[in-house]
């Protein structure tokens, strides 16, 4: 696709701009099964190849499953990896996930959200990368087309950064943002270059000079201790996300952190929320704003790992928040989301009231008016200090 | 093996060969026994074995590695019909 710049500014959907972004990357492979909504990506992305834009090897697969197995061999092998897929595509890719992460592969993955079967459904939810979150991958949700342009860049350097070296997903939501031209600013080629430098693997496989083995089994005198290795680098993933998000911010003037906050400063009641519904609730809280009320917004940008202390300490002096899901973990207890939120919360001296809404399931439109609404129950529970309902679905 | 701090990480081996040092011998139930006296020295159980376990020497098939053989018999199935050299035995029999 060509695509054309007027004053550094061009029109491009969520999808075109991340296959946009990994022409820019030029990876040395991508193994990819194109699936709905992320199919343009892998798309677009192979006509760059096949054209000659870019260098990458580009491996065609029967699944998923070998999708994400080739990326293994290939990151092993010592390239630098790349690929995309939603929903049922990374449910299929479970098993290798986990392997990814384990041998410390640094292989970037976007993941255009989108609702899990049954009942078959195309639209946007976060079921399939919250299904994920324990895999050992490193999650960035992503709000705009720009946003999601940018952290794919920041993503190759997070993964290559060598107190990390884990896998990481770059998550967007189907339809709204993947198929929704935004105007967006791109970087020029040799900057991004310069930003990514090369990539030079530790141990490669194709190094037959010093011949290494990949995957070997481990017993209960060993086991424990990879896995505490790559518990503490994903920990430590924390401080590079934001490293890295500053350092992008200095060269081209958008900065990125662990989290967004918007007017919570003086909140009284907040709402938390991933990706794109965030920018809905922006509008819901100018107008509430207008009206006198004290409401604002957090938006984890981090997921995997899970900034829980900064979290804390922006919700501190909330008093009631609604934590918004778009995935339900089935336990009974609400979503993901808001159960991490509220745990995380639970070391404050003070602290605020917690409620679960799950909202948006299998594409559901997700309205101002429903923030509204969320918002005017949150501050009725800032005025009495009770919950009347914990947990509940909106958006019905 | 390294101090457990030092492991490689993501479990990564750097060193070629050193599944040599694994001694699976111990896994054996049975154990390969050879009757030179029929054995043609066709080498289909060194292609066949597994472990690496069939130790050859100057083209010829002279026994078995016991440290790593691990008793799965299949030289034993492998031998061709006519010749039938290897049995498998109760390893504490
Ligand atoms: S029994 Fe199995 S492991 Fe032992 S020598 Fe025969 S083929 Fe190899
Ligand atoms: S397969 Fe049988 S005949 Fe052939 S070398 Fe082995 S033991 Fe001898």
């Amino acid at each position: 696709m060509a695509i054309t710049m007027i004053k550094g500014q061009v029109g491009l959907t969520g999808n075109s701009a991340i296959a946009y972004a990994m022409k820019q990357i030029n990876p040395d492979v991508c193994a990819a099964y194109p699936i709905t909504p992320s199919t343009q990506v892998v798309e677009e992305f192979s006509s760059y190849v096949a054209d000659g834009k870019v260098d990458t090897e580009f491996i065609t697969v029967e699944s998923e499953h070998s999708a994400m197995s080739a990326c293994i061999g290939a990151s092993a092998a010592g390239a630098r990896v790349m690929t995309a897929t939603s929903s049922q595509g990374l449910a299929l890719m479970w098993e290798m996930l986990y392997i990814a992460s384990g041998m410390r592969l640094p292989i970037v993955l976007t993941d255009v959200n989108r609702a899990l079967s049954a009942p078959i459904n195309i639209h946007c939810d976060h079921s399939d990368s919250m299904g994920a979150r324990d895999s050992g991958w490193i999650q960035i949700y992503s709000e705009t087309v720009q946003e999601a342009y940018d952290n794919l860049f920041q993503a190759v350097r997070i993964a290559e950064n060598e107190k990390v070296l884990l896998p990481v997903m770059v998550c967007l939501d189907g339809f709204i943002t993947s198929h929704a031209i935004e105007n967006i600013s791109l970087i020029v080629d040799d900057d991004i270059k310069q930003f990514i430098g090369e990539y030079k693997a530790q141990h490669p496989l194709l190094d037959t000079d010093h011949p290494v083995t990949y995957g070997a089994m481990t017993l209960p005198d060993t086991y424990i201790e990879f896995k505490r290795q790559q518990s503490e680098a994903i920990a430590r993933a924390k401080d590079v996300v934001s490293e890295i998000g500053k350092e992008f911010g200095n060269r081209f003037g958008r900065e990125y952190g662990l989290m967004e906050k918007y007017k919570l400063d003086d909140a009284e009641a907040a709402i938390v929320i991933l990706s794109s519904a965030a920018g809905t609730t922006k509008v819901a809280v100018d107008e509430l704003r207008k009206a006198g009320k004290k409401v604002g917004i957090l938006r984890p940008r981090l997921f995997r790992p899970f900034p829980f202390e900064e979290i804390a300490g922006a919700l501190k002096n909330v008093k009631a928040v609604a934590v918004l899901d778009r995935a339900d973990s089935m336990s009974g207890f609400g979503g993901p989301l808001f159960n991490e939120i509220r745990s995380a919360l639970y070391e404050l001296e003070k602290r605020p009231k917690v409620v679960s809404r799950i909202f948006g399931l299998g594409g559901r439109d997700y309205m101002v008016k429903d923030a509204v609404q969320v918002f005017d129950e949150l501050l009725g529970i800032f005025k009495t200090g009770k919950i009347e309902t914990l947990m509940k679905y909106i958006t019905l | 093996m390294a101090e457990k701090k030092n492991l490689p990480i993501g479990g990564v081996i750097t060193e070629a060969g050193t599944a040599h040092e694994y001694v699976t011998g111990g896994w054996r139930k049975l154990k390969p026994l050879l009757d030179k006296g029929k054995c043609t020295n066709c080498l289909i159980c060194w292609v066949m074995c597994p472990d690496s376990a069939i130790v050859v020497q100057d083209g010829k098939m002279i026994g078995f590695d016991m440290e790593h053989c691990k008793g799965c018999g299949i030289c034993a199935e492998e031998c061709p019909d006519k010749v039938k050299a290897i049995k498998m035995e109760e390893e504490a029999g």
